[in-house]
């Protein structure tokens, strides 16, 4: 499908990758060697998660000397903060079915 | 410790001009659902049946939790993440009825993360996985 947030999903749907993430959020920036050390996983692991995300627009990255630094990017977020419409949207869609349903079903 | 910005409800309320015999129908009858709501492997109005609704985004597993024929009916809503139930509730109102879905999800193992959060962002995952749940 077709769908701008499609990207997002995807990135976020990894959950060491998640993880990662939801760290950053909660922490701000870290070196992926800090990450490292947390995450379970390899360093070529996390470096490599971390250019999932920052290919979705959801980190960013800074050298400093021999260390790369990441940080969360919430406006990369903001695509996906208005869900109650679109939660509202499925169903009202649903809703309409459903009535388009029972007038067949008269017949 | 579950808090407030960990669920999140989504209702949609309407009135129909129809009978509530009839949506009941609507809502418990495997050919029918599939009609309106998504494709259904097999559906029976029986707390614990277990059934799956599909669509080419994914599929919605979900197990039947309260039963009161033509008056209401939930089942859980469990989709990637997110774990969720919708709850029906259909009454009389005039020939019609008035059918309402209500629709909690929950996040409930991540405390952490939201302890640590920021404004606005705290109901973000539930909210994510909400949106995940109907990419359609």
């Amino acid at each position: 499908m077709a769908n701008p947030h499609d990207l997002l999903f995807r990135t976020l749907a990894d959950p060491t990758r998640r993880a990662l993430f939801e760290r950053l959020c909660r922490e701000g920036e870290q070196t992926v060697g800090a990450l490292t050390a947390q995450s379970g996983v390899s360093q070529p692991a996390v470096s490599k998660h971390l250019g999932v995300l920052k290919l979705a627009g959801l980190v960013r990255d800074r050298h400093e000397g021999r260390q790369t630094h990441y940080a969360a990017q919430l406006s990369a977020l903001a695509p996906l903060i208005d869900w109650t419409s679109q939660m509202t949207g499925f169903w009202q869609n649903r809703f309409d079915k459903l009535e388009d349903l029972l007038r067949r079903m008269d017949q | 410790m579950r808090t407030a910005t960990e669920t999140l409800t989504v209702t949609v309320e309407r009135e129909i001009a129809h009978a509530p015999e009839k949506i009941w129908r609507a809502l418990t009858q495997p050919h029918l659902i599939g009609e309106w709501l998504m494709s259904i492997d097999d559906f029976k109005p029986a707390v614990g049946h277990n059934f799956k609704l599909s669509a080419d985004w994914g599929a919605v597993d979900c197990e039947v939790l309260v039963v009161e024929p033509g008056k209401s009916l939930s089942y859980t809503w469990n989709a990637y993440d997110l774990k969720s139930v919708v709850h029906w509730t259909l009454t009389p109102a005039g020939k019609g009825t008035h059918l309402r879905m209500e629709q909690t999800g929950f996040k409930p193992n991540q405390p952490n993360f939201y302890e640590g959060a920021k404004a606005g962002w705290p109901r973000f995952f539930t909210n994510l996985e909400q949106v995940l749940s109907l990419l359609d």
